[in-house]
């Protein structure tokens, strides 16, 4: 989640609210293609695929009308924070209305029980080990095509400065709708994993989503906004964190806990653990 | 040949740009010269396809400026280095090298062009792996200008290359202006406040004041104008 927000964040400078949302939509359709297809490892792809084309969608219609509309001034820089706030909304009253508003289950593909050593059960299992994995593999490509290839070159040039990358020949508005549609998938594996990870259980006001979105953005500002690994280390200390108040002081304390992490950060050190400076200041 | 007639550029009720025409030649260095305000940016801007016209023509060749993005004109062989030495700080130096080659097909063609850079500007090639960030303002305005070269163009129009450097680096970068004209055949528009060293290596130059052009000719002739002197040059 935190890496799908840096995504969005990276190549367009918008913070996108709504990633909760298409995380959540996506989960769904997920469920939807493994009923239909019958199985996860096919669904899963898709449903990524899926993601990304509604990602761009959004940009596509959404963004780049309001940036039509408003080109300068605070109405620019906020009018899209808030749209995707609003599609936040409206995803979930729509999902409400198609698969209603009780639960679905997701089941996952993979053994939940843990590992066994000898006599000792770990907690880590097969479906658990298969997200980490996962994750770590998506950062480690996400972070080769960022800094190594020509794609990644005009996203970041596109991110940071967007009138110079047009000057150099790049079609920027282009390359934001890519970025969207790299930060939807992501988002969509991250809907779909969370679900299969936890309960199983889906409903459209999933409290699970809430935090996702809550700890998404708290762990991509904690780990700098700019940075990818950032995003992950954030993710890491914060669930670190978060386990160890819950476990040792109380669950009741884990929000509290996590927004005053937040706020430390923010004081501390505004670009987050692997920002860097530069990025602030252009 | 670069070709303006009767352009018009509003700022909202403002015209930065009333009415004006001139054309360059091809393969010479026009400087365009004026005071803070005087619409010089606006002008810049609006040939490379950042502002739009009120009125009037601009074109490149056949090549009609005053249509299209950016981008577009790029693909065209007009290149334009903006106010401020546009760089970006957080990218390498061969990353913002690369940048402006991002669109080129033939990747050995652009490699060539980014040694030629390293060759106009050897202290880019020192620094190739550094964040632009940590340049100075001098080598940031010679990687912007190699940034915009990196597109091969025929057109380069250059804002305010000199803006904040000291005199003796502004004499360096002039000098590799004037290199880029001769040795590679690049058509340059040059802006600047620097009236009199922008004339002196310009073949020819336009005054702009208040979005009007006060005066325009060879670049020899205008240093000797006695008007032109007391008003712009001062002395």
């Amino acid at each position: 989640m935190a890496i799908s927000m840096v995504l969005v964040w990276r190549s367009t400078r918008v913070v996108n609210f709504a990633q909760a949302g298409m995380a959540l939509l996506s989960a769904y359709i997920g469920y939807e293609l493994v009923a239909r297809v019958g199985n996860f490892w096919i669904a899963l792809p898709l449903a990524m695929i899926l993601g990304a084309a509604f990602s761009a969608f959004i940009e596509f219609v959404l963004m780049r009308t309001l940036q039509k509309h408003s080109t300068q001034g605070a109405i620019a820089a906020i009018a899209p924070i808030i749209a995707t706030l609003g599609l936040l909304g409206l995803i979930r009253a729509t999902i409400g209305f198609i698969w209603g508003h009780g639960d679905v289950q997701l089941q996952a593909p993979l053994s939940k029980v843990g590992f066994k050593f000898g006599e000792t059960t770990i907690i880590m299992n097969p479906m658990s080990l298969f997200v980490l994995l996962f994750v770590i593999t998506l950062m480690l490509i996400v972070s080769i095509v960022f800094q190594k290839t020509n794609i990644g070159l005009a996203l970041r040039a596109s991110a940071y400065a967007p009138e110079i990358a047009q000057l150099a020949g790049i079609r920027v508005s282009g390359i934001r709708t890519l970025g969207w549609a790299i930060a939807g998938a992501a988002g969509a594996a991250a809907g779909i994993l969370q679900t299969v990870n936890g309960t199983g259980a889906l409903t459209p006001e999933s409290l699970e989503f809430s935090l996702l979105l809550v700890f998404g953005f708290i762990a991509a500002v904690i780990g700098g906004l700019e940075s990818l690994p950032g995003a992950v280390l954030g993710a890491l200390i914060l669930g670190l964190v978060l386990a160890a108040v819950q476990i040792y002081i109380s669950g009741a304390l884990v929000f509290i806990v996590a927004f005053l992490l937040l706020l430390l950060v923010l004081i501390v050190r505004p670009q987050g653990f692997l920002g860097s400076k530069a990025g602030r200041r252009a | 040949m670069l070709k303006i007639n009767n352009l018009t550029v509003a700022h909202g009720a403002i015209r930065a740009i009333d009415d004006i025409s001139f054309s360059v030649e091809k393969g010479q260095l026009a400087a365009v010269i004026g005071s803070n305000g005087a619409g010089k940016t606006t002008l810049m801007r609006t040939l490379s396809g950042l502002k739009s016209a009120e009125n009037g023509t601009a074109t490149w060749l056949d090549h009609n400026l005053l249509h299209g993005k950016p981008e577009h004109h790029v693909r065209q062989g007009v290149s334009h280095v903006s106010e401020g030495k546009s760089v970006i700080a957080q990218l390498t130096v061969e990353e913002n090298l690369d940048l402006g080659a991002l669109w080129r097909r033939n990747r050995d063609e652009a490699k060539a062009t980014k040694e030629e850079v390293f060759h106009l500007f050897p202290r880019l090639g020192e620094r190739r792996k550094q964040l632009a960030d940590t340049l100075s303002g001098g080598e940031r305005q010679m990687l912007a200008i190699g940034r915009a070269y990196m597109s091969r163009p025929a057109l380069l129009l250059l804002d305010e290359p000199s803006l904040g450097l000291a005199p003796l680096v502004i004499e360096q970068i002039f000098q590799s202006i004037r290199h880029i004209v001769d040795s590679m055949g690049v058509t340059v528009v040059l802006v600047e406040q620097n009236a009199m060293g922008a004339l002196k290596i310009a073949d020819s130059g336009v005054v702009l004041n208040l979005g009007r052009i006060a005066a325009s000719g060879k670049a020899s002739d205008l240093i000797a104008d006695p008007a032109v002197r007391t008003a712009y040059l001062g002395f």
